[in-house]
């Protein structure tokens, strides 16, 4: 075995103890852990997809973490297609990443199936299979995060990078049934995804057809000890009636500034829960992960050596450590790191005492919830609407999903057609629907103004504050 | 306006803005239930901050969330009461 083999998801769980009783479990199906190892979702097809660039396509996240299982170690690449990715984004993602096989667990029309890739399709009833000897090979994993004008950056992973952060024997042992409120094929829930896989877990998945109430009962009722979500996921739980149907000993908040008021909820909400808040990226990876109960993080976490170093640029938070992406797929992202393999997060902190405080995005960049919104792509919207000169959108903070996308408004012709004028009343409208035709829901604005004008830089671009 | 008929109105808005048919907005009702998710109910928070200048969730020490419209509307009441700010009708 050479020094750098890396063993396969596939090879890790089978070397696990015992995956006797150990289930993905999805909103409605499940598959027992051993039975996976013991067949196939992909109807036997593995040898196929040897070498090729996958792009993993499924309507189920269950069927997601099955392929992930089969065909890591096997494919050249695993491109993990998220679920709300835009119909129109998905050429360019294919042709970026060389795809040539496509997984999926629907009709395979939709994805432009006709221009020749392989179509595999993923089943949830796995079929018993004799094992077989497939050479292994390195796969890289590419996970979809948003870009500034809409269209997802492609960042390269893989399973080391990816489970750099998980620390298996720190694991709290056996009977861990791990719950997220996060989608496994983004950052955040592909975490608790390996955690689960890797440890000796089980792992209750979410589903988007599900409302917040039958989730949590879903949760509850399989004995669910550790919890993941953004705070304004944990928000959106504490609001259900159902917020009781779960008792984990173990919660974690990523993806989204944890601040103290969610922190202090949690704790006398589940008091018999460890409450952990983790700052992760696509980009970046995981951090930190912080255990005090207090929002921010220690100081002390910045400048020394160690698995991960951070370090502060233009109040902006740099991390350097394996965890993080190799790069981006296609050349037009640019370089991920500076010249010392720092990531620059664009996460604004400010020193206070001995801890740091995230302030909020450079560049404006706005987190709804844990999804990032580019103010650029929103105004390239609003400024489509005929009566409008210019358009700056921002962040504005909000008690239930963190911030929210507010918008100021510059009219052509007379400035006298402020807010309150009936005709502005009418344009709002005639720009929300605009919004909402063309933008996700959490990317249209909440609040539209109407200003006389908007501050522009020397350089000629709009000023925008951190959000 | 009263409190209640502020936060019911803009409850009814978001619901037209969002093509969402709301079931009858009784006390009872869990807000999640309402056909709104917590995006909407996000909207509706900033906007009552607009209209009524009143933030409960982030003046409030009570650091419990509503679970239903009642517990919503009370959130509300309640801030306007400590505010000062005159609760109308629905005291």
């Amino acid at each position: 075995m050479p020094p750098s083999y890396l063993a396969s998801l596939r090879e890790k769980l089978a070397n696990a103890s015992d995956c006797s009783g150990r289930f993905l479990w999805g909103a409605t199906s499940s598959v027992s852990l051993a039975n996976l190892l013991r067949g196939t979702s992909l109807g036997g097809r593995v040898r196929q997809l040897w070498g090729r660039s996958v792009l993993v396509a499924t309507r189920d996240q269950l069927a997601t973490a099955l392929a992930l299982i089969e065909l890591d170690g096997v494919a050249s690449r695993l491109v993990i297609c998220p679920p709300d990715i835009p119909a129109k984004h998905l050429p360019s993602v294919i042709a970026k990443s060389g795809v040539n096989a496509i997984v999926s667990d629907h009709d395979l029309q939709d994805h432009g199936g006709s221009g020749g890739p392989l179509l595999v399709t993923c089943s949830l009833a796995i079929r018993p299979i004799k094992e077989e000897q497939i050479e292994h090979r390195s796969t890289d994993w590419v996970l979809l995060t948003s870009g500034t004008t809409g269209a997802p950056k492609l960042l390269m992973h893989n399973l080391g990078s990816l489970t750099a952060p998980i620390k298996i024997n720190q694991n709290p042992g056996t009977g861990v049934v791990w719950g997220t409120f996060y989608d496994i094929r983004r950052y955040g829930g592909m975490q608790i995804f390996l955690r689960a896989v890797l440890g000796r877990g089980s792992l209750v998945l979410s589903s988007a057809d599900e409302s917040a109430a039958n989730h949590l009962l879903r949760l509850g009722s399989l004995g669910v000890t550790h919890v993941s979500g953004t705070a304004s996921h944990w928000r959106r739980a504490l609001m259900s009636p159902e917020a009781r149907a779960i008792a984990p000993r173990y919660i974690r908040l990523s993806g989204e500034i944890a601040d103290q008021s969610i922190l202090n909820t949690l704790r006398s909400f589940y008091p018999q829960a460890a409450v952990s808040h983790a700052f992760a990226s696509t980009e970046a990876g995981v951090a930190f992960e912080v255990n005090d109960g207090l929002e921010g993080f220690p100081a002390s976490l910045v400048g020394t050596r160690g698995e991960v170093e951070m370090k502060i640029v233009n109040d902006s938070l740099r991390i350097r450590s394996a965890r993080i992406a190799a790069g981006y797929v296609g050349e037009e992202n640019g370089v991920l790191t500076d010249d010392m393999g720092f990531v620059d997060t664009g996460d604004i902190v400010e020193l206070r005492g001995d801890r740091y405080y995230f302030l909020g995005r450079r560049h404006g960049v706005i987190n709804i919830g844990g999804l990032k919104v580019y103010p650029e792509e929103v105004e390239a919207v609003i400024n489509r609407h005929p009566a409008v000169r210019m358009s700056i959108v921002r962040s504005r903070r909000n008690p239930i999903t963190g911030s929210l996308v507010s918008a100021d408004v510059v009219l052509k012709g007379a400035p006298d057609q402020g807010n309150g004028n009936g005709q502005f009343e009418n344009f709002k409208r005639e720009i929300l629907q605009i919004c909402h035709e063309s933008l996700a829901a959490h990317k249209v604005p909440a609040t539209i103004r109407c200003v006389p004008a908007l501050e522009v830089a020397a350089a000629g671009k709009l000023v925008r504050p951190h959000a | 306006m009263s409190i209640r008929s502020a936060v019911i109105s803009q409850v009814q808005q978001i619901g037209i803005e969002a093509k969402k048919d709301l079931p009858p907005l009784t006390d009872d009702l869990a807000l999640l239930d309402s056909g709104l998710d917590s995006l909407t109910i996000a909207i509706v928070v900033t906007r009552l901050e607009d209209t009524l200048g009143l933030d409960p969730f982030t003046e409030s020490d009570d650091i419990s969330y509503p679970v239903t419209l009642g517990d919503f509307i009370r959130f509300y009441e309640n801030a306007a009461k400590l505010s000062g700010v005159a609760p109308g009708e629905a005291s």
